[in-house]
């Protein structure tokens, strides 16, 4: 078959690139060899736009066990213990096909982490839809939710955190990101990387079907009014054999039979076992006749680029494959051996006795193009708006409409659809500042988060990018964790438009200062790009999932006022930004304007301050100041507790607006018995911490004199409202 | 005492029930699904999850397998037998148990805690309790709506058979109250010789003050009575 320009076209490579292909084999390749090629440096496998961006992440630190480049990243959490942990999108599947695009996201990130001998503890997930009032939204976030409990709950991990939002810049483009967190023991932990020649190559877990072809592909291009014809390059999950395989995989991981392991995901038998080679610096050779498959009369192509679920590669040591053989019929899983390693440095590709195809490793990794891409900087916007010529609101109206508006409504209906507690070591479930698991077994516990502000990142992402990181930090120490390290999914546009690229390397530079400022380094991510429909592109939204360790988990610590008379302290100050705000937003529908400005010298400080007193046991409960403002975080907690509080007015700022939804950074709620008060004030005075007394528990109201009272209850109901209702 | 969980492939509560089990003192075995074989026990434990991927009928699969036979063998002879969520599906499939586990009213997975009021403590696996005492305890499936005849709901209620009803955080046991929308509130009910109990909420969630809280507890215990 002839290679056409067509062909070329059709497979997502530039005409260049093709030229590339041909210079590298020194001769035109075949179809399959294209399509390798294709899924190879696709966007979505070869990170070729980012990479020269990513490369600036700060990825080292002492509790750093393994930084990105593997399946996920790896952390240490003292004695022996390590936590694996990573997040990914599934983006474009899950807007074809919600229910299996979530699914697959789930248990694709599932595998990312028991691939390296981790047993999974927890599943997060950050997800993004169009305006509510949109048509595709209410089906696409049915879809969504069930897909990832569907997934989660089969498997019988507990998904134990996330956020849910709404913007019309996903109307035709949703985000799913979903991660996973793992706990293993740090002496065994297993890496791709092949070693040894003539080693075995095994196949495991379902069969290879004609799902999926391409997907990866599909991952690397814009949407178009013809996306729905692209529902057959989505996968479909099958949790039950997921669990199987990981059972499996966990259960020969026990002894020494594993040289390398990974999973095969994006771009299937290709990117793994190109991976596996080109990490060991050696070749590999494949038998494509003995390839599980589910259909007959299947193509070497479409073998080697199916995305068939639940499959893994394995490199096993020699005189292992029949005790290896024997752990997976006991769950009824394929396990073949299909192919070795070799001294060549080449992919080859043999089928029916026949060399299919043979490409050199480098000319698929190493060697793929990598883009410095244009990008263009993006200048603080200005404040515009004179707030005295905005009409009134009453401070109670606001409060009511923010209150019951889609970003800002509970969830419940979101998260009961998922099993939090299976497991049994779910100390806090989702709903708080950040999700508590205990290490199976042991005294000390971690926290973790996802968060993101796409606002924010789209009107400076040089302050979006610090501030998301900041947000991570501060809602694992508001539960008493220290935070130790993130991983991020960075969902942009088309990283070809210089706009776009410029949010994507300016969020990362935000990224990495904050992450160095705060030793919070990046351990593991994805990028996706590309999201957006004829040309429209998303804003910007990274999204960071942060991990902290508390060797005490019985100091547990949470957003739920305990007694009344309790004072509420303020550390950090507020100036009354209110530019980016939820107020702005939802009240006059102005989205213009600066995101508030990080002070990274201020979050360490204040934030070290608050764990140093949550671990001398002085609080009671805290809350981080996010969206919303510190009306806002009052009021959740106390919905979240029943007890109500009387809330202060400023003593400076007359503005009462700006005070009260003011959205300033590096905020934090603390709630202190009146008895540990001269303590917690001679500490914060020490360290040189501002903070200001604004509330004090009390009975039922949340209350305001002259401004607001209304009842806890009535607030609980208007907070509870829109998701049964829409 | 001596107790077995059956594992399939799919169970996912195995660990959780096993963990309950050793912490209140019992002697426990994990007994695989394709086992011929079922230890001498004094209680058999169907834990939840998904048997066999459950992409049938929940439980459907699972009630015809090996093991299954050995556990309705040693029920039919008296053994205590316990099938929480998934195992209460399968239980019910055996035929063990009369009447099915429809999808929830709502159509949706649910997970969440609920309350449930206990009916009646005269038998072996409620007796620490205490008669129309309250539990918190959790609740996570997509077919947790017990139903079956009127005659046998009639049955049940008659003879005393249902052991949990939910109810709302002061015993009251009213429709809105009722996650799934099963029957007379039915969370979990036993056969005639009150040997078998099938329940849909997870006692074994309930042992940790530091999770939770200790209201599973009692559920055990009872059986050590």
């Amino acid at each position: 078959m002839e290679i056409t320009n067509s062909i070329v076209e059709k497979h997502g490579l530039k005409a260049e690139e093709y030229s590339k292909i041909k210079d590298l084999l020194k001769r035109d390749p075949n179809l399959l060899e294209l399509g390798i090629f294709s899924a190879m440096w696709n966007e979505h496998c070869s990170y070729k736009s980012s990479r020269t961006h990513l490369k600036n992440l700060p990825t080292k630190g002492k509790n750093v066990i393994q930084g990105p480049g593997e399946n996920a990243g790896v952390i240490d959490i003292g004695d022996d213990d390590a936590i694996i942990f990573k997040i990914e999108s599934h983006n474009h599947p899950s807007f074809i096909e919600p229910y299996q695009g979530a699914a697959t996201g789930v248990g694709g990130i599932l595998r990312d982490v028991f691939t390296m001998g981790a047993r999974p503890i927890a599943l997060l997930n950050s997800i993004h839809f169009g305006s509510p009032d949109h048509p595709k939204t209410k089906n696409l976030l049915n879809g969504v939710v069930s897909g990832i409990g569907g997934y989660g709950n089969c498997i019988g991990i507990p998904t134990v955190a996330g956020e849910t939002k709404f913007n019309k810049t996903y109307n035709e483009n949703i985000l799913v990101n979903a991660m996973a967190v793992g706990h293993a023991k740090k002496n065994k932990i297993f890496y791709s990387k092949a070693k040894g020649v003539n080693k075995s190559v095994v196949y495991v877990g379902s069969k290879t079907g004609r799902d999926g072809i391409h997907g990866a592909s599909m991952a690397s291009a814009e949407f178009n009014e013809n996306s729905e014809e692209k529902k057959p390059t989505v996968q479909v999950g099958d949790p039950f054999t997921e669990k199987l395989l990981m059972e499996a995989c966990l259960e020969l991981m026990k002894d020494e039979s594993i040289i390398s392991i990974q999973d095969m995901g994006a771009a299937g038998l290709t990117s793994s076992s190109v991976e596996m080679a080109s990490k060991g610096n050696l070749g590999i050779e494949l038998y494509l006749d003995k390839i599980p498959c589910r259909e007959e009369g299947m193509t070497p192509y479409e073998m080697m680029l199916s995305e068939s679920q639940e499959r893994m590669l394995i490199i096993l040591e020699d005189g292992k494959e029949n005790d290896a053989k024997k752990i997976f019929e006991k769950w009824d899983l394929d396990f073949v051996v299909i192919g070795k390693t070799t001294d060549t440095d080449n992919l080859t590709l043999k089928y029916k006795n026949d060399l299919a195809g043979e490409i050199p490793i480098d000319a698929l990794t190493s060697k793929a193009p990598i883009y410095d891409r244009k990008w263009s900087k993006t200048k603080l916007p200005e404040k515009k708006i004179d707030t005295k010529t905005l009409g009134k609101i009453k401070l109670q109206d606001a409060l009511i409409k923010i209150l019951s508006s889609a970003d800002q409504s509970n969830k419940t209906w979101v998260t009961e659809q998922f099993d939090q507690m299976v497991m049994t070591d779910t100390i806090q479930r989702s709903g708080g500042n950040a999700a508590v698991i205990r290490i199976h077994k042991k005294e000390k516990a971690i926290a973790v988060t996802v968060d993101s502000s796409a606002n924010y990142c789209k009107a400076h992402p040089l302050t979006g990018g610090k501030q998301i990181v900041c947000e991570s930090w501060r809602n694992l120490i508001s539960v008493g964790a220290k935070p130790i390290a993130i991983t991020n999914c960075l969902n942009f546009g088309n990283p070809e438009n210089p706009k776009v690229m410029g949010e994507f390397a300016e969020c990362l530079l935000g990224l990495k200062e904050a992450c160095e400022f705060l030793d919070y380094p990046v351990v593991s991510g994805n990028v996706s790009f590309y999201n957006g429909t004829n040309k429209k592109n998303i804003d910007p939204t990274p999204v960071i999932g942060g991990v902290g360790l508390i060797r005490e988990s019985g100091n547990k610590i949470n957003h739920l006022l305990k007694k009344e008379e309790n004072i509420i302290l303020q550390i950090g100050k507020t100036f009354g930004h209110l530019y980016q705000s939820v107020f702005f937003k939802e009240i006059y529908s102005i989205m213009e304007g600066p995101p508030p400005e990080v002070n990274l010298s201020n979050e360490k400080n204040n934030g070290e301050a608050v764990l140093k007193l949550i671990n001398s046991k002085l609080v009671d409960s805290v809350h981080d100041i996010s969206s919303g403002g510190l009306i806002l975080a009052l009021t959740e907690m106390a919905i979240s507790s029943g007890y109500g509080l009387k809330i202060d007015k400023p003593a400076k700022l007359s503005n009462l607006t700006e005070y009260y939804f003011g959205e300033d950074q590096g905020r934090y709620l603390l709630e202190i018995e009146p008895k540990n008060l001269q303590n917690v004030l001679k500490i914060l005075s020490k360290d040189n911490i501002y903070n200001e007394k604004v509330a004090t528990v009390q009975k039922d109201n949340l209350e305001i004199l002259g401004e607001l009272k209304i009842h806890v209850d009535e607030l609980y109901k208007i907070n509870n409202t829109w998701y049964n209702c829409y | 005492m001596n107790s077995s969980v059956i594992v399939f492939p799919g169970s996912n509560c195995d660990r959780d029930i096993a963990l309950a089990l050793e912490k209140l003192q019992f002697k426990n075995t994990m007994v695989w699904h394709k086992d011929t074989n079922l230890p001498k026990s004094d209680l058999i434990v169907v834990p939840g999850g998904f048997s066999y991927g459950d992409y049938l009928r929940s439980g459907a699969i699972a009630a015809k397998s090996n093991i299954l036979n050995e556990v309705i063998k040693a029920a039919n002879e008296g053994c205590f037998v316990l099938g929480i969520c998934n195992g209460f599906q399968i239980l019910t499939e055996t035929g063990l148990l009369k009447g099915a586990l429809l999808k929830n009213k709502n159509l949706k997975f649910i997970g969440k805690d609920i309350f449930i009021k206990v009916i009646n403590v005269d038998n072996k696996f409620c007796n620490k309790y205490k008669k129309d005492q309250v539990l918190k305890l959790n609740i996570a499936h997509n077919e947790g709506n017990y139903f079956t005849s009127s005659d046998h709901l009639k049955e049940l209620e008659d003879k005393n058979l249902i052991p949990f009803k939910y109810c709302d955080e002061k015993g009251n046991i009213k429709y809105e109250n009722n996650p799934n929308g099963s029957l007379n509130n039915i969370a979990g009910i036993f056969n005639d010789k009150k040997n078998i109990l099938g329940m849909m909420p997870h006692p074994e969630r309930m042992i940790d003050q530091m999770v939770s809280n200790n209201d599973g507890v009692n559920l055990f215990t009872s059986l050590l009575n």
